[in-house]
């Protein structure tokens, strides 16, 4: 080893850990800041902030609460509709399909996650709202209606056609980062299991056991995607601060509240509010993030164990 | 030490935070109107050749179309100006001003007392032109116009009309093939001046609306009523794609989109559709009783013929300007905007100030200073 390796590689690991640091750096400003632009309404509102159903700005009446289950909803509802495809296309793609179709066909999917949110939002209004409200909607009336959450006024905007939108925009990237998870199994586990008489549905599941914190990433990335999305959500969620448990009856979630109104907001007291409630979302994020990888690595374990037995 | 370097950080955060903001809705903005990110150098002149001024306006969407046609001729006539318009909203064109991110703002509702009384300097209100709010609706086997009245507009949206065929809409439209069907009201989710103009015509005609309601750019609605959509035409969109719904939106978009509109009941009785004529009669009607500091909201007017939900839009600027050259441009601009700028309104459906207005708006550009001396 020479005098300048040890000097290079000192060089290499101290600019490594700036980079890392300089998220950290990032993070804590951003809570900072937030916290410190956020004090007026955290002091006059306490935890009646997060637990209040009214959001009134002309009577600077604040309550975040249905905006913070419109996020968290809209969010699950996507990633239910949205991992079970992403997962099987990323399969399909790794395991199944022959090149000549696994091409085209994951062009297809980089090609979805590169369309700008405005156009799903669009799309949604013109094309998707109207087929939940004359199709998808009168199907799960009659078939479904006798549950809570497929009942009421049926109008094609609101809490289903958001997390619907949602789910379209975030199966490309789950499906593209599980497909390269996928990838990176080595081929060996895959010849070996087969050799031990292992079936393709066994095969796939030690690959998958073997993918899971991989397949976890790739799931809080889309969960990521669906929290912070805001033009596409805003056109087709109907923008109205109520928790009901029908999925047809308009919502909001944090992100379009901020997207439509943070540009306009003009007294002191408005602006904190809506700054603590981009706090709340940072927390929501957080807290949901963290639930999802635990459960996913849960599942993954339960598949690992069930294939020693 | 290192105490002192976080509260320096600190508050270097708190001093930047407002121009970060600032800066996210300058580039907000500019998405919003499309404009190329070069061409916004704010009030800049550098670059350009000598004598080329530059002024920045941002605020309200409602009058985009002729700002940028008059930014557009008062460019050919002269070539060393440079205007540039970005319709940012109402309220962000207040906070620009008051921050001073922008030469001029542009609302729709004027300015609160309190903002006034905070504002770095005098803030003019020049009216420029007028225009409407309008119903429009989504009702296919309806081919008449329908007429409304400000208590059923407001039952409407409080939730308390709730089907087509209600007594209440029927009494209007005696003639009318109402579906026995939900009405979707639309309204706006962002805050918005054309909001603030809606709700204040309901708030002077309907005392259960102020009360519940209010004027206000971002009105407290009744949960559960309705649904929000961003912008005009993001409630355009949503009414053209919903049966059954309504939703308000301002004139000049439900012309240049061949909506159909409903009548409105006015203070004299009459159910009286959105023109420029009807428009221009609101204003008229209203002259006379218009403050010294030009102010006013003109809804529900008294005279006859008057559509009831019109409007002034006001261009805001500092009476006293921080920069002389600067300040020339943008009375001379002002001048020839109300002056041969109006005669680019009707074109583009909007109703031209009338000629006593025009007299009052001149008084105020002509007493525009720089450092004390007047620009005019």
């Amino acid at each position: 080893m020479s005098q300048t390796g040890t000097v290079g590689d000192k060089l290499f690991r101290s600019v490594l850990l700036v980079a890392a640091a300089s998220i950290l750096i990032i993070v804590a400003a951003m809570l900072y800041m937030m916290t410190q632009n956020a004090l007026p309404t955290i002091q006059r509102f306490g935890a009646d902030f997060l637990t209040g159903r009214e959001w009134k700005p002309a009577q600077e009446e604040f309550g975040a609460l249905p905006f913070i289950y419109g996020t968290v909803v809209s969010s699950l509802l996507a990633l239910v509709l949205s991992v079970p495809i992403s997962l099987g296309i990323a399969i399909f793609l790794v395991e199944q399909a022959p090149k000549k179709l696994a091409r085209p066909i994951a062009f297809l999917v980089e090609l979805l996650a590169a369309i700008p949110s405005v156009v799903y939002g669009l799309w949604g209004i013109f094309v998707l709202a109207p087929f939940v409200r004359d199709y998808l909607g009168v199907f799960l009336q009659n078939y479904f209606g006798w549950l809570p959450i497929f009942q009421g006024r049926l109008t094609g905007i609101g809490m289903l056609t958001g997390g619907l939108i949602l789910a379209l925009m975030i199966t490309p990237i789950i499906t593209a980062v599980v497909r390269d998870v996928l990838e990176a199994v080595p081929t060996t586990q895959r010849e070996a299991a087969l050799a031990l008489g292992a079936t393709e549905w066994e095969t796939t599941r030690i690959v998958l056991g073997n993918a899971a914190s991989g397949i976890a990433g790739a799931v809080v990335l889309g969960l990521g995607r669906a929290l912070g999305e805001t033009m596409a959500i805003t056109m087709v969620i109907g923008n109205s601060a109520q928790i009901s448990t029908s999925l047809f009856e308009p919502a909001n979630t944090i992100a379009s509240l901020l997207a439509s109104n943070f540009a306009e907001a003009t007294d002191r007291i408005y602006m904190s509010a809506l700054i603590e409630i981009g706090l709340v979302l940072f927390l929501v994020t957080f807290v949901v993030n963290a639930l999802a990888k635990l459960l996913i690595l849960k599942v993954a374990s339960g598949t690992n164990s069930a294939k020693h037995t | 030490m290192s105490k002192n370097i976080i509260s320096d950080f600190s508050a270097f955060l708190k001093g930047n935070f407002a121009a970060l903001i600032a800066v996210s809705a300058a580039l907000f903005g500019l998405a919003c109107s499309g404009q190329p990110i070069g061409q916004s150098n704010a009030g800049g002149t550098s670059g350009e050749n000598a004598g080329s001024i530059r002024l920045q306006g941002s605020g309200a969407s409602f009058p985009k179309p002729i700002y940028e046609k008059w930014v557009n001729e008062y460019g050919k006539i002269n070539p060393n100006v440079k205007i540039d318009y970005q319709a940012t909203g109402s309220g962000a064109g207040q906070k620009a001003l008051l921050s001073k991110t922008a030469d001029f703002g542009a609302s729709d509702d004027p300015m609160s007392d309190e903002d006034l009384k905070n504002a770095g300097g005098e803030i003019l209100h020049i009216p420029t032109v007028l225009g409407a709010v309008v119903l429009t609706y989504n009702l296919p086997d309806v081919k008449e116009p329908l007429k409304l009245s400000g208590e059923t507009i407001a039952d409407i949206y409080l939730g308390n009309i709730k089907k087509w065929n209600d007594e209440r809409i029927k009494k209007d439209n005696p003639n009318l093939n109402l579906p026995d069907a939900d009405i979707l009201p639309v309204y706006r989710a962002d805050s918005s001046g054309t909001s603030a103009v809606f709700t204040d015509f309901l708030s002077k005609t309907v005392p259960a609306w102020k009360e519940k309601v209010g004027t206000n750019k971002q009105p407290s609605w009744i949960t559960g009523v309705g649904v929000g959509a961003k912008g005009n035409d993001g409630v355009m969109g949503q009414v053209k794609q919903t049966p059954n719904s309504i939703g308000y939106v301002e004139l000049t978009f439900a012309k240049a989109n061949n909506l159909p509109t409903a009548h409105i009941k006015n203070k004299a009785g009459d159910f009286v559709e959105a023109s420029l004529e009807s428009v221009s009669a609101a204003a008229a009607g209203s002259t006379a009783k218009m403050p010294e500091d030009l102010r006013v909201q003109i809804t529900n007017p008294d005279a006859k013929g008057a559509y009831p939900i019109s409007s002034y839009t006001y261009i805001l600027v500092y009476k006293d300007q921080a920069d002389a050259a600067k300040g020339k441009v943008l009375a001379d601009f002002l001048w020839w905007a109300t002056h041969d700028g109006e005669k680019f309104a009707q074109d583009l459906h909007y109703a031209a100030l009338p000629p006593d207005v025009v007299k009052k708006a001149e008084a105020k550009i002509n007493s525009m200073t720089a450092g004390g001396k007047p620009l005019k």
